[in-house]
Parts: C-alpha cells; sequence; structure tokens
C-alpha cells in the first residue's frame, strides 16, 4: 500500500515498479472515469455525433470536463466565429492545465526535453493529484505519473463506448450521484493537501474569488481566477515559515 | 458517399476537435515550458506550493455551494470519510451513495 519510493531529493528517473506502482494508484478513480465517460458518450448520442467523432473527443481532446461543455453547448452551425467560440471555452476549461503542467517543472526539470514533455500530454485531474501526492510523499520516479496517465487514458478511450449506445438508460447521471464522482474525488484529495494553518489564507482566497468571479463572469473563468488568487496571496504572505 | 459521411463524421466537426486539442494540449505542456523561464524565488516557491489545494478549491467551491444540500451534504461525507479512512475510493463512493439516495429520497438538488 505504500507510496513512498525514494526520497525527494533523488532526481527523476524511470522504472517498471514505478509504472505499475502509478497505474494501480488510479484504481480508485477508474469507476469514476469510467461512469464519466460513459455519460458523455449518452450525451453525444443523443446529439447525434457519429462515434468516431466520439471517439475524437475521448482520444484527441482529452479532456472529461471540456468535452461535456463544448458538446452541450454545441452550435447548430460550424463557423469560423464558432469554433472560434469553442476554442475560447476548451480553453478556459482546460487551463488549469497549464498550472499543473508547472508544478511538473521541480519534478522533470532534470529529464531530457523529449523525456519530459511527451507524459504531460496525458495530464488529468485525477493523474496529477495523485502524483502531486506521490511526490509529497517523497516519490521521484517519473515512471509512477505515466503510468497513471496510460492507465487513465486507456480506461477513457473505451469508457464512451457502453454510454454510446445505452444513451437512455443514461439520461439523467444524477439519479445514480454521478455528478458527485469528481467532486468527491477532489474534496478527498484536499484533506492531505493541508498543510497546516498557512493553508489557510490562500485557500479562503482561491474560495471566494472563485466565487464572485462565477456570479460575475460567464463560463468556467472561476477557476483559473481562484487558482491564480490564491497561489498569489501565497506569494505575497510573509516567507517567515522558511518551508 | 453519404454512409462514408456516417461512418468518418463530418469535416467541421473534426476541425472543431482539432481545435479544441490544440488548446488543450497547450495547456498541458505550456506550464511546465513556461517554468523553466521562472526563478523560482522562496515566493515562487510559496505560490507553487498553495497552487494544488487553490486549484482544488477553486474548481469545486462553486459546484458545491451552488450544488444544494444533496451536494453539500455528499461532500461533507466524502471528506469526512476521508479524514478517517485515508481511501479515495471509499471517498468518492461514499459521496455517489450519498447524493444518490438522498436524491432517491426526494430531496431536490
Amino acid at each position: 500500500m505504500s507510496d513512498i519510493a525514494s526520497p525527494k531529493s533523488s532526481s527523476a528517473h524511470w522504472t517498471r515498479e514505478g509504472l505499475i506502482q502509478g497505474a494501480r494508484a488510479v484504481f480508485p478513480v477508474l469507476p469514476g472515469t469510467l461512469a464519466f465517460g460513459m455519460a458523455f458518450g449518452a450525451l453525444c448520442a443523443q446529439k447525434k455525433f457519429t462515434l468516431l467523432e466520439v471517439q475524437g473527443f475521448m482520444g484527441i481532446v482529452y479532456g472529461g470536463m471540456s468535452q461535456f461543455v463544448a458538446v452541450q453547448s454545441w452550435p447548430e452551425v460550424l463557423t469560423a466565429p464558432s469554433i472560434a467560440t469553442l476554442a475560447l471555452l476548451t480553453l478556459t476549461v482546460n487551463i488549469r492545465f497549464f498550472l499543473m503542467s508547472a508544478t511538473f517543472r521541480s519534478w522533470f526539470g532534470t529529464l531530457p526535453a523529449w523525456q519530459a514533455y511527451p507524459p504531460l500530454l496525458l495530464i488529468t485531474d485525477a493523474g496529477w493529484l495523485l502524483s502531486l501526492r506521490y511526490r509529497e510523499r517523497g516519490g521521484s520516479d517519473a515512471s509512477y505519473f505515466l503510468g497513471g496517465g496510460l492507465m487513465l487514458y486507456a480506461v477513457w478511450f473505451v469508457a464512451a463506448l457502453p454510454g454510446y449506445f445505452l444513451a437512455e438508460q443514461l439520461a439523467n447521471p444524477k439519479t445514480y450521484g454521478l455528478d458527485l464522482v469528481f467532486p468527491a474525488f477532489f474534496a478527498a484529495l484536499l484533506v492531505p493537501a493541508w498543510r497546516g494553518r498557512s493553508s489557510a489564507l490562500p485557500w479562503i482566497v482561491a474560495g471566494v474569488v472563485a466565487l464572485v468571479v462565477q456570479r460575475v463572469l460567464p463560463g468556467w473563468w472561476f477557476i483559473i481566477a481562484g487558482s491564480l488568487s490564491g497561489a498569489i496571496s501565497a506569494g505575497l504572505m510573509n516567507g517567515n515559515d522558511d518551508a | 458517399m453519404l454512409e462514408q459521411t456516417i461512418a468518418l463524421g463530418r469535416t467541421d466537426v473534426w476541425i472543431a476537435i482539432a481545435v479544441m486539442a490544440v488548446v488543450t494540449v497547450a495547456s498541458r505542456l505550456g506550464g511546465y515550458w513556461l517554468m523553466a523561464y521562472v526563478p523560482v524565488t522562496p515566493r515562487v516557491r510559496r505560490m507553487l506550493d498553495a497552487l494544488p489545494g487553490s486549484i482544488i478549491i477553486a474548481a469545486i467551491a462553486p459546484v458545491v455551494l451552488n450544488g444544494g444540500s444533496v451536494v453539500i451534504i455528499a461532500i461533507a461525507a466524502a471528506i469526512g470519510v476521508t479524514i478517517i479512512k485515508r481511501n479515495d475510493f471509499i471517498a468518492v463512493t461514499t459521496g455517489m451513495l450519498v447524493a444518490a439516495l438522498a436524491r432517491a429520497v426526494g430531496f431536490s438538488g
């Protein structure tokens, strides 16, 4: 059960064990990932997308939340302006990956670029959160992230299929509490992210800003606004903790 | 021709998918790339350390607070279970179960 591999001081490296360990670590979110993908498949069936188009979203875009938001607000006719609107929508939902990607520099930074960049294409909320926890416990094996990322990608890639073919039965995912999968997973990983009192101010700032922005601005800007405000407030605090 | 359209999908849809993919890939790689040029001073270090918790809070706070009593109770249950028993799977299942049961007995939200 231990996630501890090697001390944080050791630099990023690759091992077969880490790959398996990382793939195992994502097991708790696989049912939720599958359910989320199924719900997306069902939505696409209702919106008359072809199966191959659905697989295009799953395999090439690979961002569940952005796929949902895009397909839900899919324009009647695709024109250059409406595609630009979709691009902006995708950006506001997925720009959080930019912040997650930034946190990998201190870990993957010693790897050559050709080894560091490709795994980052697999950044997801769940994979990132789990790797972060692994890292905080002293892990430095880059395979841990890759293993989890590949496992999540493989499951996600097939997840829409049952939903696409069983569209009617999955019309209301809320009945099964499926809308709680990711909020509950996020909440669970919030507990180990708490670092004592120094966490309080950034968290409060992040939450308040996200709530306010969500009321004021349409779309998904609240995620990036809240995240950045929280981080900036931590940067502005006096650095007497010497952590 | 019609069959092909059904099988392969529509060109404009594939263009939209490609555009969405480019934006997403740029997001996934961009942060890492940028941090090569940002010197990690103690201040930047503190910001990066606070980033994960801030992202989580910013992403779920509006969902939870606007989700109504069912979502709030389900998330509280998931957090409670995590504090007692550090297991992601049990936390997610608890959150889903609590919400599904609450809705089944007639709570809305």
